[in-house]
């Protein structure tokens, strides 16, 4: 899937750059972006290093251990056959949570600690499990319930209730997040079928 | 409101350092040990990024997206969603910072209180970047094959974008 995302995206720009006449930028993107990726990483480095230091301590002091217990009832129905008390179940407990509270940059490091160890425990190789699929899916629908940046920047537009649009938000991403685990639980079932 | 974003950080700090003194560990030295696996965990997802923002920066320069959106413009407008915020939906899944300078000039062109400000808004507030997620934590856990995952986060985001539309005209202008 990542082949074909990452071949039919810069073949197609390429192909297209060249019958718009948009070489010059084209070429210009794939110097410029390769450096940008390398100063994202950059700038998340700071990020990853605290909350792997914050996340290490909760793990050592029992809080990551009492979270996932806490939010069991919940995570067990939605990650099967994952240990409850295990490794890949506290850290996916501590992302679930980070993206509740809007916290965007614990919530990456933390889901790919529980990424790392759904593998581990799962035994997978090189092809994602169900439960992988369902927890990528799950963090790439919204999950936080401020959505600050938004906020600020209607704010920042002149908005008197940047918050007014809350409801919305929540209807919105709820239905979301659950549609994609609907739909990541029914294309996993057909694919185990066959 | 925005009061609790401010507070959201600060506390979990504060709960987790608290936690680890009174249960007697050496939360300095924990902290630096997942710190520096903190260090590696960035450098592992460097070969994914400047894949992903390489493919993305390609595709954008080429005008591939203009393309899309005039494409996509007149389904959108099927599904109750306004043409001028079919580029925010199209970008908002591959590109965090590129759908944040599309959502401020929507922002400034017809104001927050508008209908397609406020659609716009529910829309940036209530998806993620799924490409950049995708791409990360598939990169790091080394997994090649992703099989449905791609499909099932883009039902959600098209369900998300939907929604805000149908919410927005709900909510506000019923």
């Amino acid at each position: 899937m990542m082949t074909i995302l990452f071949c039919g995206m810069i073949l197609s720009g390429i192909l297209l750059g060249g019958l718009t006449g948009r070489m010059p930028q084209v070429s210009q993107a794939a110097i410029e972006q390769s450096g940008e990726a390398v100063r994202l990483t950059l700038s998340l480095l700071g990020n990853f290093c605290l909350w792997g230091g914050m996340m290490k301590v909760a793990e050592q002091s029992g809080l990551t251990r009492a979270a996932a217990r806490a939010f069991a009832p919940l995570t067990r129905l939605l990650f099967r056959g994952i240990d409850t008390g295990g490794a890949a179940m506290r850290a996916i407990t501590m992302n679930l949570t980070a993206n509740l509270l809007g916290l965007g940059n614990a919530a990456t490091p933390l889901g790919i600690t529980a990424m790392k160890e759904l593998k581990k425990e799962e035994r997978a190789r090189n092809t994602a499990t169900d439960n992988m699929a369902l927890f990528v899916v799950m963090n790439t629908a919204s999950l936080q319930l401020i959505p600050t940046t938004t906020a600020m920047l209607r704010s920042a537009a002149g908005c008197e209730h940047p918050l007014d649009i809350l409801p919305s938000v929540w209807i919105a991403s709820a239905v979301s997040v659950v549609c994609g685990i609907v739909m990541a639980k029914l294309l996993a079932g057909r694919r185990t079928k066959r | 409101m925005s009061a609790l974003g401010d507070w959201a950080i600060p506390s979990v700090i504060f709960l987790i350092l608290l936690a680890g003194w009174l249960r007697g560990i050496n939360v300095f030295d924990c902290f630096l040990e997942g710190a520096r696996e903190g260090i590696s965990t960035a450098f592992e997802i460097l070969p994914s990024l400047v894949a992903l923002i390489l493919s993305i920066g390609i595709f954008r320069a080429s005008g591939a997206l203009d393309l899309l959106t005039a494409a996509a413009a007149p389904l959108a407008r099927l599904l109750l969603i306004p043409g001028e915020v079919v580029p925010l939906a199209l970008l908002r899944p591959i590109s965090g910072s590129g759908a944040l300078v599309i959502f401020q000039d929507l922002l400034t062109r017809f104001g927050p209180d508008s209908m397609i400000g406020r659609i716009a808004s529910v829309m940036e507030g209530s998806t993620e970047t799924t490409f950049y997620t995708i791409a990360v934590y598939y990169g790091a856990a080394s997994i090649r094959r992703t099989r449905h995952t791609l499909p099932a986060a883009l039902f959600a985001d098209l369900t998300g974008f939907l929604m805000s539309a149908l919410t927005v005209r709900w909510l506000f202008y019923s």
